[in-house]
């Protein structure tokens, strides 16, 4: 095995054979590989969150035409280090009247369920945490956990503002699964497995965005109300319950929030790169060895973060009503609508050539977006003539 | 004693512990939080006897769905979360009784049993045992009938439902 070629496996051989060569039992050097690999993997991504700080204030200020962070080294790109410096001098005040473990818990069980994801990310061929054959249902659970540490985080620090915006989190996180379930699994159809290696390994002639490109925008949508993003970020409404549910948190316990949501968003944004956008594949790139597909990887979950990014700072705020009747009466309908119509175009077609495959799937997803936004352009017209009790300006015109 | 064994304590210790809590702590929103590790004890239990599915499932329908249902609904109905009450009733000694000899008799039934001391065996390591259940949940010679029951029970549930939150005196429903 080469070093260059595969430097990690490499360095995990090489240790074990030390390991084994001192005398020490087979199964207890896996155990300490897998935990250096663990530790490895979230120091990796907890520094990876530090540049995630700066990637955000820069976007964002581009999108409002502004600089940015510009002062702190060059691009400003030590600007998160002052801010991480700021947050820990910070004084760590607890409430009058809160629970005090579960108040301090909160913060930790919300970043590690974002961290929990990254065990079953395939970072490349040979690179990953662990092939779970029940990865997308995976993906649900951790979310659930992250669900608990927000409701946890409201209750314990005994202010109505976080109750009312973990009541309104947990009423988003709780419908806009459904949609997030049933698009997962038409990957999963397609690659006849759960697992996300089997799914990134299934795109290799081409990726799932094409054959399924509904599911694709259906999954961003639920994502990003999953993350409480805007235009989903009801939880956090500043305007209205000033933080939500993390605002009686100071210093490095809000910096735990605030850094495991922008890891959030960049994991999803790695999801929808795996599901969707081929994973690792990049029309071959990727067989020149595994350093090389995890750059390719990141660089796709970076592209999905920027799409959230773009979302949250060109969307304004959904009222709740609004946001539950989009979910409920539009998104779940059309998800398990297209997931029907997936399996069975799946079935149908199996056997017919690659080029056919392809063109069916594709075919029947824009057949399907044509039909809905008649539909949704009917209904609109109707509303408009209920509410104005006039014709559209576009029907008057023809007369 | 193996490190699985040693493993299966610890977990069997942790569910036991915070099942305990649940009905001894006062505060309920703590009970509930106590039941959830319990729950995710149960979770890590599939997790070793390599049933991957019903460990995740454990996590996202128990965890996910109704321990949060039970904190909203302790939380939303509630003023007082802390109860004062006294936490036995007189007839604590027979449900003691009656739950000693439920497990002791668990407990005679299946020493009798032969599988009680085997360790469970590995799955080789290309055996697919989501895609087993899958087709096992559909197939007509296995579950599919309690499948199918089960699920055209969630539906009446959903249905009644709606049927209790509907009203159609409060006038318009798109607002």
């Amino acid at each position: 095995m080469n070093f260059w070629y595969d430097p990690v496996n490499f360095i995990a051989h090489w240790l074990t054979s030390l390991l084994t060569g001192w005398g020490v039992a087979g199964w207890i050097a896996s155990v300490i590989i897998q935990l250096i690999g663990v530790v490895l993997l979230i120091s990796l991504m907890m520094v990876f969150d530090i540049f995630l700080v700066w990637v955000e204030r820069k976007v964002v200020a581009r999108f409002q035409d502004r600089l940015g962070p510009n002062r702190v080294g060059p691009f400003g790109i030590f600007q998160p280090f002052a801010d991480i410096i700021k947050l820990i001098i910070k004084e760590d005040i607890t409430p009058a009247g809160a629970d005090k473990v579960v108040y301090n818990l909160a913060p930790i069980l919300s970043m590690m369920s974002v961290l929990l994801l990254w065990a079953i990310i395939p970072l490349a061929p040979v690179i990953f945490g662990v092939d779970l054959n029940v990865g997308a249902l995976y993906i649900v659970a951790a979310g659930s956990i992250g669900t608990l540490s927000i409701i946890m985080a409201a209750w314990s620090s005994n202010n109505k503002y976080a109750l009312i915006g973990a009541f309104r989190q947990v009423a988003v996180l709780i419908s806009f699964e459904i949609p997030m379930i049933a698009t997962m699994l038409i990957p999963t159809i397609l690659a006849g497995s759960m697992g996300m290696n089997e799914i990134v390994q299934g795109q290799q002639t081409v990726w799932y965005v094409v054959l399924a490109p509904m599911a694709a925008i259906i999954f961003m949508i639920a994502a990003i109300a999953e993350l409480g993003r805007s235009p989903f970020d009801l939880n956090e409404a500043e305007s209205e319950i000033v933080a939500g549910f993390h605002i009686e948190y100071t210093g490095m316990k809000f910096g735990l929030f605030f850094a495991g949501e922008l890891l959030h968003a960049f994991t999803f944004g790695g999801f929808w790169a795996i599901l969707f956008l081929g994973g690792y594949h990049f029309f071959g790139l990727e067989n020149l060895g595994p350093l090389v597909a995890v750059i390719i990887l990141l660089a796709k979950a970076m592209f999905g973060y920027w799409v959230i990014m773009w979302i949250k700072y060109t969307m304004m705020r959904i009222r709740i009503d609004h946001m539950l009747a989009f979910n409920w009466k539009f998104l779940t309908p059309l998800a398990f609508v297209l997931l029907m119509l997936t399996a069975l175009m799946n079935t149908l077609l199996r056997g017919t050539s690659t080029g056919v495959y392809i063109l069916g799937m594709l075919l029947t997803n824009v057949l399907l977006g044509w039909i809905i936004v008649e539909i949704l352009r009917g209904y609109s017209r109707g509303e408009r003539q209920k509410t104005e009790g006039v014709a559209p300006a576009t029907a008057t015109a023809h007369r | 004693m193996t490190a699985m064994q040693i493993f299966f304590l610890i977990v069997g210790l942790v569910i036991l512990g915070s099942a305990l809590m649940v009905v001894t702590t006062h505060n309920l929103i703590h009970a509930a939080l106590w039941l959830i590790v319990t729950l995710f004890g149960v979770a890590v239990l599939y997790a070793i006897l390599n049933a991957s599915f019903l460990a995740v499932v454990q996590v996202v329908v128990y965890i996910g769905a109704i321990a949060i249902l039970f904190i909203f609904a302790v939380m939303l109905t509630r003023k007082e979360i802390r109860d004062h009450g006294p936490q036995l009733n007189s007839g604590w000694w027979l449900n003691v009784i009656i739950a000693l000899l439920t497990f002791g008799g668990l407990l005679w039934m299946l020493q009798s049993w032969n599988g009680f001391s085997k360790t469970a065996a590995d799955f080789p390591s290309s055996y697919d045992a989501v895609g087993q259940l899958g087709k096992a949940l559909i197939s007509p010679d296995a579950f599919v009938l309690p499948f199918e029951v089960a699920s055209v029970l969630l539906l009446a549930a959903l249905v009644g439902a709606v049927y209790i939150a509907f009203n159609p005196h409060s006038g318009d429903f798109r607002k």
